[in-house]
């Protein structure tokens, strides 16, 4: 997590142990794996359908984000990005 | 009505317009009081129209209270109070004033009962953020505040022919339900539109709002949109435009806040798309939709306002806001750090954060309606405010890579100001139904069930897990210091082609005209009449001799002719030579006749 290693005489920050880093992830795919798993066991009360089959939300939002993340890099930003001073003239 | 109470706006402005009597701890004082001030006045004055003036064949109704105004009335004295105390360390007399000025605007349109003093209150407005902006004194804030007011002058244009047309139409300047039809009505709504950042309308506000003072851009977040949510509100709730406007708000700024570098811009962004969720919410019409558009434009004041102090403190300890800059910033500022990850929780609409309460009535009103394409463009929305907001701010400015700033943790003041705000997300999270009672519907709406809970915390677990796995992974893209072209691109390098081609077009005919004219003519004449009868006889001779062909004949003439001019041998003058041919101009006319 840390590139640039901490000076000597400064405490280390939680996250620069990259200890810490991995029991923070653990616990992290932990928690989603035991989300997926409860919707083995509850079925929720909705409105559409489809918002109640098996991990229809988790999927959403995994999807979502992956397709926002590579539309985003591949498609808009070679399409918008420019140089800082693009105005500056 | 007691004698004692004043119009809710004016507290606000005329103190506003004071500041510069107090300086120091006074000043602090004042400023902090104002809003307190005002929100008492605003207590005592009860329900109905009030302070109603002739003005010409109608009135003005300087403030009409009900439930829909009251609320925006509300978060606004809020937000002032907030803000201002945020900004307790600036001492610029510029942003005292117009920070103060614009909040009371903002009061004053949401209370106004006509469109004439809705329209005054839009204008003020516009002036003041104009100010919050410039007076950050650098040359883009410089340009991004000239751009802001050149934008919201023509929306508010578009405002004025709209109210103008409507008053004649109607024979009222009643400021209530518009509703889309008429090309008054359109003017109207497309005015609005400006202000409330509307697709291609939009690019003022991720322009300017990141260019503005780190205090300014605070009080810039909560009322200029939030105004324009409320006008709509008032005139086109229901209208079917406002669905798909506010789908296309919720759903593309995300893609830019992503590949964005500058933190506040990313806010910016995600301003658009929070505001998008309100305007799609005005537009269903339902008493549901209506309730959550208005209680996430409550939430939204006050988390976006926590996300852009959280940013702002960052900036004023370290001078920096870019994500390329940033990061690691948990060890020196972890008070802003929780406070920032309070304003991302709400945001997001995490269970027990304030946008959890709200957001989600928006959604079911459109489940409820069997907008099936709005449902999933808001849901994708938001997982994607997750995203950028709720990730990607707290992270690169506080985690990520250790930039190697060391600074102090926020002031005092600041962070009470964050403090009160994500106390308050939190407070209203966990207990809506204080926002839920002063909403314009009554409700019985209950956000808490296993289903939503779940559903929302499967939803943004796993948007989490995307970003992680994506960062990990590497694909996440790298912050690169650039800008991105966005619709603004139209109007400042359309600008400049504009301004080129009128360079070329006008220039070019100044520059001949003043050949011409100037310079051309004017010797052409004065060589002509300083001896104008040797000179008509030259010009005839030279053609007597090119038809005759005896140009011998020519040179001794001449010569006869210099000789006589050098003489003044020629007794007739100007003035009588002019004379003659006019007169033989008008015998020739009278003959022909």
């Amino acid at each position: 997590m840390s590139k640039h290693p901490p000076k000597v005489d400064e405490k280390p920050g939680m996250f620069d142990n990259p200890r810490n880093v991995k029991r923070l992830l653990y616990t992290f795919y932990g928690c989603v794996v035991l989300l997926l798993l409860v919707d083995l066991v509850y079925h929720k009360h909705t409105i559409f359908a489809w918002e109640g089959a098996f991990a229809f939300y988790s999927v959403y939002g995994f999807v979502a984000c992956v397709i926002l993340v590579i539309v985003a890099k591949y498609i808009l930003r070679p399409l918008v990005m420019r140089k800082e001073d693009h105005y500056d003239d | 009505m007691t004698i004692n109470v004043l119009p809710p706006a004016l507290i606000m402005i005329l103190g506003g317009l004071l500041v510069p009597l107090f300086k120091g701890r006074s000043r602090q004082a004042w400023l902090l009081l104002l809003p307190v001030v005002s929100f008492i006045n605003l207590l005592q004055i009860t329900d109905g129209s009030h302070w109603v003036f002739p003005f010409l064949s109608d009135q003005i109704v300087l403030a009409r209270i009900d439930k829909l105004s009251l609320i925006f009335c509300y978060i606004f004295h809020l937000v002032a109070f907030l803000a201002a105390l945020f900004a307790l360390h600036v001492k610029d007399t510029v942003q005292n004033v117009a920070g103060t000025v614009y909040a009371g605007a903002a009061i004053g349109a949401v209370c106004a009962g006509d469109m004439f003093t809705l329209f005054v209150f839009w204008e003020l407005l516009t002036i003041s953020a104009t100010f919050l902006i410039l007076a950050r004194r650098t040359e883009r804030a410089l340009g991004a505040g000239f751009r802001y007011f050149m934008v919201h002058v023509a929306g508010g244009l578009c405002l004025l022919a709209g109210i103008i047309m409507q008053v004649q139409q109607t024979g009222s300047a009643a400021f209530d339900l518009i509703g889309l039809g008429t090309t008054a009505s359109w003017l109207i709504f497309i005015g609005i539109g400006v202000n409330c950042a509307w697709p291609m309308l939009h690019p003022w506000l991720s322009d300017a709002y990141p260019e503005a003072t780190i205090t300014g851009t605070v009080f810039l977040s909560a009322f200029t949109t939030k105004t324009a949510v409320y006008a709509l509100a008032r005139a086109f709730p229901g209208t079917e435009e406002l669905i798909f406007i506010g789908a296309a708000m919720a759903a593309f700024p995300i893609f830019y806040a992503v590949i964005e570098n500058d933190l506040r811009r990313v806010l910016a962004y995600s301003l658009i798309n929070q505001v998008g969720f309100m305007v799609v919410g005005i537009g269903i019409g339902t008493a549901l939709s209506i309730n959550g558009a208005i209680a996430h434009a409550f939430n939204d004041v006050l988390f976006k306002g926590l996300l852009f102090m959280s940013m702002g403190a960052v900036m004023y300890r370290t001078g920096k806001i870019n994500a390329t800059d940033l990061g690691g910033l948990y060890k020196s500022m972890p008070w802003s750090c929780a406070f920032c990850i309070v304003g991302a929780a709400s945001i997001s609409a995490f269970p027990l954060f304030s946008g959890f309460v709200s957001k989600s009535m928006v959604m079911e009103a459109a489940a409820h309606g069997d907008l099936r394409w709005v449902w999933f463009i808001l849901l994708f929305a938001s997982a994607g405010v997750f995203h950028h907001a709720g990730i990607k701010i707290p992270f690169f400015a506080f985690f990520s890579h250790d930039s190697g700033l060391r600074c102090k943790e926020a002031p005092p003041h600041m962070l009470l100001a964050m403090g009160a705000s994500a106390l308050l997300c939190i407070l209203i999270g966990t207990f809506p139904q204080y926002l839920y009672n002063l909403l314009p519907y009554a409700t019985d709406y209950q956000p808490y069930t296993v289903s939503h809970v779940l559903a929302q915390t499967q939803l943004l677990f796993f948007s989490a897990l995307a970003f992680t796995l994506l960062l990990l992974a590497g694909i996440y893209p790298p912050e690169i210091r650039s800008i991105n072209l966005d619709a603004d691109w139209f109007y400042r390098k359309g600008g400049r082609l504009v301004f080129r081609f009128c360079q070329s077009t006008f220039d070019g005919l100044n520059a001949w005209a003043n050949r011409i004219f100037a310079q051309q003519l004017p010797s052409a004449l004065s060589r002509f009449f300083a001896d104008p009868g040797g000179n008509i006889q030259n010009y005839g001779l030279r053609l007597w001799a090119e038809a005759t062909g005896h140009p011998d004949h020519e040179g001794r003439h001449a010569q006869i002719i210099s000789r006589r001019n050098r003489h003044s041998a020629y007794p007739v003058g100007i003035g009588v030579l002019l004379a003659v041919l006019l007169l033989a101009l008008v015998s020739l006319l009278l003959y022909l006749r």
